[in-house]
């Protein structure tokens, strides 16, 4: 067996009495398009949380590329090319765009402990994350604080520091959540062109955007993996439409 | 479009690039300070006073304004600073800059040291153990009476004069000189630091730490860094102010000298580098006319100040001038 982008084994974590992650067994391969999904409350955040290393699982273990990293801390983890993006958008908020993406940059190349050369002379820096933003369209906004941007152009400037990390396996988390669907198109765009070779994990309530990007689908119920499959498959699954479909409708 | 980004690049890319370059308005405090010599020669012990309180507050704007770490407890740092350079003047080694030097080094320590422990809890509960560390420093100097004079505070501080040339006048010549050439040498370094990429970074902290650990910061480490400079700034600060006046007092480690810090900050503009050099003289010149109108009840006036600036202006005298500037370009 080839060796996963990203692995799980009987990935656990308990809050007391709550379960969120109850032995989940999981493999990203590279160059994936996956999706996660789930009712509200299913787990998948928590999921996201434990293999990025912000939650410390109760059991099992975590490997990237082949790598068991359950118990590295979260910056090793980034530094071994483990990305994500947060469900709501996590940016400094008063610092301009570029420089959101200039932190990510400077962090990979590990600039960022620097003390004496001032941040402004690193020019590749500054450049590599101007063209990132401009393959993103931000580039008109590139000087403009992130909190004077509406909300669907921040959701581009949550991927473009995520890209700014150089991923190998990136977790996009709701990318598209609180976007207006007339704007969520854009960034069903920049997933689409995403690199090849990067492995991508996207956890997302919108179900045309998932069908429409993912290759697979893994269905996470209570903390569990009830089904994974092609779209085709999980669209026709009973137990998904029972469990998942079915609860809309009873909304 | 496509057409205008070459030129639209270059300008946003330099307008970015240039940030750390000098501006001509950073001369001004220098050039208010050496007007101060020549022209306010009966001012001037109370200039180096200022001088030394401007580095004490740049040392608190490092860590709450750039790094967004909470703290009650810098009085820690400059009181460590103070009763070292005074303990060694008063022990036979009145040699102000090895003195300094030891000053910062010994509170860099404290800080290093406290940090080690406290800054792995954030907020409030943060902000309580940097209270407690500056109390547990008070108490251990009110103990230690044989070294510190405890309540009586430290006397027969015997500072020589600077490169063994220029004496501690009664003028106060040399030690406005001495204040302002170290707050310079201070301001150059933090300078330094909050323009540099690690500088850079303490903003991304202060921002938003749960994003500086997902883009792979090691955010603890960073905070354990700016906190050990933080301190050592604040060590010189206590040693300059016990060398120029020849004595250390227990309120060198009081909660109000870490309360005062903060509202000579807050007033001035935190995480703008400058908000201590405009703080610090107003707080000062506050507290003079305010105490001479109201002797008793001075400090409800410098509250009101307070309330006012935090309703009105969040972002000190600073972040008015900033208002108004972007005001005036449109």
């Amino acid at each position: 067996m080839s060796k996963a982008a990203l692995e799980t084994r009987g990935l656990s974590k308990s809050f007391g009495a709550l379960t969120v992650a109850n032995g989940i067994d999981f493999r990203l391969e590279s160059g994936a398009r996956h999706a996660l999904i789930g009712p509200n409350g299913a787990g998948k955040t928590s999921f996201v949380n434990l293999v990025t290393g912000a939650l410390t699982p109760s059991g099992g273990t975590i490997h990237l590329g082949g790598m068991n990293i359950t118990g590295l801390a979260q910056s090793a983890r980034v530094k071994h090319g483990l990305v994500r993006t947060f469900q709501i958008s996590a940016l400094f908020q008063r610092l301009c765009v570029l420089e959101n993406v200039a932190l990510a940059i400077a962090e990979r190349d590990g600039l960022a402990g620097g003390l004496l050369r001032p941040a402004g002379r690193h020019r590749r820096v500054i450049e590599e994350a101007y063209h990132l933003l401009d393959s993103l369209g931000l580039a008109d906004q590139a000087l403009a604080p992130v909190n004077s941007l509406a909300y669907g152009r921040q959701r581009l400037v949550e991927i473009a520091v995520a890209l700014g990390l150089g991923p190998k396996v990136l977790l996009l988390d709701e990318p598209a959540a609180g976007v207006p669907s007339s704007e969520s198109g854009v960034i069903v765009s920049v997933v689409e062109r995403l690199p090849a070779d990067v492995a991508v994990l996207i956890i997302e309530h919108d179900m045309g955007l998932v069908f429409r990007l993912a290759r697979t689908i893994t269905v996470l119920v209570q903390g569990s993996v009830l089904v994974e499959g092609p779209p085709a498959a999980i669209a026709a699954d009973q137990r998904v439409r029972d469990v998942y479909l079915g609860e809309r409708k009873h909304r | 479009m496509a057409d205008a980004s070459p030129t639209a690049k270059a300008v946003v890319i330099n307008s970015f690039a240039t940030r750390h370059r000098f501006r001509l308005v950073e001369a001004l405090p220098w050039l208010v300070a050496l007007a101060g010599y020549f022209l306010l020669p009966g001012y001037l012990s109370l200039g180096s006073q200022i001088f030394a309180t401007i580095l004490f507050v740049l040392s608190a704007d490092l860590v709450l304004g750039y790094a967004g770490i909470v703290t009650l407890g810098q009085a820690a740092f400059f009181g460590t600073g103070a009763y070292t350079a005074g303990i060694l003047a008063a022990n036979g080694w009145g040699e102000p800059i090895s003195g300094l030097l030891a000053a910062s080094l010994m509170a860099a320590a404290v800080g290093f040291l406290s940090g080690l422990i406290i800054l792995r809890t954030t907020g409030l509960a943060l902000l309580i153990q940097t209270l407690v560390v500056a109390a547990m420093l008070y108490e251990a100097a009110n103990k230690a009476g044989r070294w510190t004079g405890g309540d009586d505070g430290l006397q027969g501080m015997d500072v020589w004069p600077i490169f063994g040339r220029y004496p501690f006048d009664m003028f106060g010549r040399a030690a406005y000189v001495y204040c302002l050439a170290v707050l310079f040498l201070g301001w150059l370094i933090a300078r330094c630091i909050v323009h540099s990429p690690f500088g850079r970074s303490l903003t991304g902290m202060r921002e938003n730490t749960a994003r500086m650990h997902a883009i792979g910061a090691p955010v603890g480490r960073r905070r354990l860094v700016i906190y050990t400079i933080s301190a050592a700034f604040a060590g010189a600060s206590g040693a300059l102010i016990a060398q120029t006046t020849s004595f250390v007092g227990l309120t060198s480690l009081s909660l109000e000298r870490s309360g005062n810090a903060l509202i000579m900050l807050i007033i001035g503009g935190l995480g703008r580098l400058y908000g201590a050099f405009i703080g610090v003289p107003l707080f000062m010149i506050a507290q003079d006319r305010f105490s001479a109108i109201d002797p008793v009840y001075w400090y409800f006036w410098i509250g009101l100040l307070m309330v006012l600036i935090v309703v009105f202006a969040c972002g000190g005298v600073l972040g008015l001038l900033e208002q108004a500037q972007k005001r005036f370009r449109r």
